[in-house]
């Protein structure tokens, strides 16, 4: 073989792995990614049934509910629109009433939003970027200012 | 006082590193040894302020110092003496100070090993790490200065709870020493464009430092994972976040570099390549402190948000990766063209493992940052999970694996691929007949999964057979095949043994992610629950003090076929400072998996929500990737690339420059 033919193998080996791996993530990117929504955007443009989603805010105070076994309900809020979210399962440590969440799952027919994961943080100072920037948005959170201590894994 | 001291030591080693980075590189440039030799004593200096630097705030927190504000925002009086310490690095400002230590220890490294390298690249290496050094300290002191002073206050405000944990005490050490061990790949591919050339002996100057990284950097995601895995509560042992793919990528290039540097040492081929890959490891490296310490991202690990930060540290990495990047542009065509090689021989497997790593590197890259920049484009905000990388990087894991048992078995320059199989057609046949019994074992599926284990045991029978051959095991007598064995140098060892680790690694992996149980429920005391084959009651609740915090334990014992065979009690703590709760899950390991029990809350009508995990074989995850950094380590201690070792009679004193 020449220099050129090897050089083309080698080429073409590369071109051939990287084609497949471009295939790949537009498919990926296309069929797993999953939107963050607050309790404004459903209220104004809702999610269709079934699609899987991020829902963030605040866990309205008051709202907490242990239902049957294992089921909990809690309202998640913007302070504008709630929606209603009902999860099974174990709560993460920090998740507690007038602090910020993240839940995934799908919405029902009925409105609710079924949760399968809330996502739990690392420290209770701890705002989750997209909660904070939705709340900002709608002037509800100046709490970067009180929250200048950090601590990093 | 010690405080100040600390203070004044950072700006000193500031002072020198300036002094570092430029005084060497002209002296190299200018043929002046005086201002060369310079560079040495320097690092040496800087190693001596930043140790300095580096003790003074220990002190303060081992002593409680709470008018340091770092302090007092991070550590409290109570705290056992091991957070102490680690709380030094626990927060932002502590572990930027590490970071730049670290580097100091690998310039002063250089400065002290470094006698067989000549003299030019020395100085030029020396004054690239300086460079490093000089931007970070810039950042540690006018952008987050560990050693503020506030007014006294009675009581820290105590560290993390989750953070005050043996095994993550010493994870930020190892993964820094990691990131920044892949510095000296840098500093010494940007020193060899700026001397325009590279031979095999540039090699073997790197490939010592990227290997002591790249172990560094295994054993410290290990580390990270294992404590996910048993602090965070989830059962879990990676989640794809955002701040784990920061380590995730540096290593992967890292494992990139090991292997094309591989190649240009033995065959003075893939130079080019070889240095911007050394670039592109570094720059992965600095992209992940970016991606951790800017808090751009959305993530468990991200904790405070400090735009300004963010801004420091995204300049420092557009004028390293952008200086690199055009250095390397206009310089790397003068970069002699290394040797020909046939397709389908060693050069040519390491190729392909470096074609698909990277490809693999780039795939997460993306679904890192693709949620930032969408959200900079469009405005909508979206999270990429573990789905988009089970799509995308691992089918790029299935041919990387595939191939790598054939890749030492195949000679240099032109392999054989007709005798590397025959080599290897005993662990052929042993990964066939694995996949066929766990089909037959699991017919319920799911069905990938019996080949993803024969995939695993595939690359340890292939890797520990290409040994058999070597040392002619079963070709002959046994004392020969001992003394073989004896002989065979420690890379070929640390070889096999990273390989194998792999393979360890793998099973693991796939056993864990097919076959987990997991269960949701409540109980009562006394209740009897079956789970994957263990009987378990719940026996009691019972309130605890522990030093900082109190917690709830639930007493459960675990029988096995009428026998009890574990007590476990899982825990819900709440600590005193802050007021956090952290769930403490408890592990019964056996040989075939992990009973993982974490105990909830309790429901309105007096019962205990229970969660359970069967975690098979995860320990293999740990192990695989304790057995690879024990291959890197073999390897670390060959001769051949032995950090100072003395420079053999055929390596020429002085590299002949590139035409």
């Amino acid at each position: 073989m020449t220099r050129r033919q090897r050089r083309t193998v080698l080429i073409g080996a590369a071109l051939a792995v990287l084609g497949v791996a471009v295939a790949l993530v537009l498919v990926a990117l296309r069929d797993t990614i999953v939107f963050f929504q607050t309790p404004s955007d459903i209220a104004t443009k809702p999610m269709p049934a079934g699609q899987r989603f991020r829902l963030g805010g605040l866990v309205a105070e008051g709202s907490l509910k242990r239902g049957q076994g294992t089921q909990v309900e809690f309202v998640v809020t913007d302070t504008k629109s709630t929606v209603p979210v009902v999860y099974r399962g174990v709560l993460p440590d920090l998740f507690r009433e007038g602090q910020g969440v993240v839940t995934e799952g799908r919405l029902e027919p009925d409105g609710r939003f079924r949760a399968d994961t809330v996502l739990a943080k690392h420290d209770e100072t701890y705002m989750p970027p997209e909660v904070a920037k939705a709340l900002k948005e709608q002037g509800h959170w100046q709490g970067e200012a009180k929250q200048k201590s950090s601590a990093q894994k | 006082m010690i405080i100040e001291i600390g203070h004044f030591a950072v700006l000193l080693a500031l002072a020198v590193a300036l002094v570092q980075m430029v005084l060497p590189l002209w002296g190299a440039r200018t043929g002046d040894a005086r201002l060369m030799q310079v560079a040495e004593p320097a690092a040496l200096a800087q190693l001596g302020l930043l140790a300095v630097a580096f003790a003074a705030l220990t002190h303060a927190y081992v002593t409680s110092d709470f008018s340091v504000e770092n302090v007092w925002a991070n550590s409290h009086s109570l705290k056992p003496m091991l957070y102490k310490v680690s709380g030094v690095w626990g927060n932002h400002e502590g572990s930027m100070l590490l970071w730049v230590l670290i580097l100091a220890v690998f310039g002063a490294a250089v400065a002290l090993f470094g006698g067989n390298l000549p003299e030019t690249l020395r100085a030029t290496v020396l004054s690239v790490q300086a460079g490093i050094a000089v931007a970070f300290l810039l950042f540690v002191a006018f952008a987050s200065n560990p050693f503020t002073r506030i007014l006294l206050q009675p009581e820290g405000r105590g560290l993390n709870p989750i953070l005050q944990d043996p095994a993550l005490s010493f994870h930020p050490p190892f993964l820094y020493a990691g990131y920044v061990g892949l510095s000296m790949a840098f500093s010494f591919a940007i020193a060899a464009l700026i001397e325009g050339r590279t031979d095999a002996a540039w090699a073997r100057w790197v490939r010592p430092w990227t290997l002591a990284a790249w172990i560094c950097l295994t054993i410290g995601i290990a580390m990270g994972s294992w404590w996910a895995y048993y602090e965070l509560g989830w059962g879990g042992w990676w989640f794809w976040d955002p701040v784990e793919n920061a380590s995730f990528m540096p290593w992967l290039a890292a494992t990139a570099l090991l292997h094309s540097a591989l190649v240009m040492e033995k065959r003075e081929a893939l130079k080019v390549w070889t240095v911007l890959l050394a670039i592109l490891a570094f720059s992965l490296s600095l992209m992940g402190t970016f991606l951790v310490r800017s808090g751009v991202l959305t993530s468990v690990h991200a904790f405070a948000v400090d735009p300004q930060r963010g801004i420091f540290i995204l300049t420092i990495m557009v004028v390293f990766i952008g200086g690199a990047l055009t250095l390397f542009a206009s310089r790397a065509p003068i970069l002699k063209q290394g040797g020909l090689f046939a397709p389908l021989s060693r050069e040519g497997s390491l190729v392909l493992n470096n074609i698909l790593l990277t490809t693999a590197t780039a795939t997460v890259l993306v679904g890192t940052l693709y949620p930032l920049a969408l959200e900079s484009v469009t405005g909508s905000r979206i999270s990429v999970g573990p789905p988009y990388f089970n799509m995308t990087f691992a089918p790029l894991m299935v041919p990387l694996l595939l191939a790598l048992p054939f890749g030492p078995s195949l000679a240099w320059k032109r392999g054989d691929l007709t005798a590397a199989l025959q080599r290897l057609l005993l662990a052929v046949a042993l990964s066939l007949i694995v996949v066929v019994g766990t089909f037959t074992l699991y017919v319920r599926g799911p069905w990938l999964a019996p080949f993803g284990i024969g995939l695993g045991l595939w690359v340890i029978a292939g890797t520990v057979s290409d040994l058999a051959f070597r040392v002619k095991l079963g070709r002959a007598p046994l004392p020969e095949v001992g003394r073989r064995l004896v002989n065979l140098p420690r890379a070929a060892w640390g070889g096999t043994l990273a390989h194998a680790g792999v393979g360890i690694m793998v099973i693991g992996i796939v056993a864990t992610t097919a076959w987990q149980e997991e269960k949701i429920l409540t109980v009562r005391f006394g209740e009897r629950v079956a789970f994957a084959g263990f009987d378990m009651t719940l026996r009691g609740v019972a309130p605890h003090q522990g030093p900082n915090w109190s917690e709830r334990i639930g007493l459960i014992s675990v029988s096995h076929g009428g026998n009890v065979i574990a007590e476990l009690s899982p825990s819900k703590r709440i600590y005193d400072a802050p007021q956090q709760a952290t769930t403490e899950a408890a592990i019964h390991a056996a040989w075939l998996g992990d009973l993982y029990v974490v105990l909830g809350d309790e429901t309105a009508d007096g019962a205990w929500v229970v969660r359970l995990y069967f975690n098979p074989l995860v320990r293999l995850i740990w192990l695989g990737a304790l057995v690879m950094g024990l291959g890197g380590l073999f390897s670390l201690s060959d001769r051949r690339l032995r950090v100072g070792a003395p420079r053999r009679a055929r390596t020429a004193p002085n590299p002949v420059p590139a035409e």
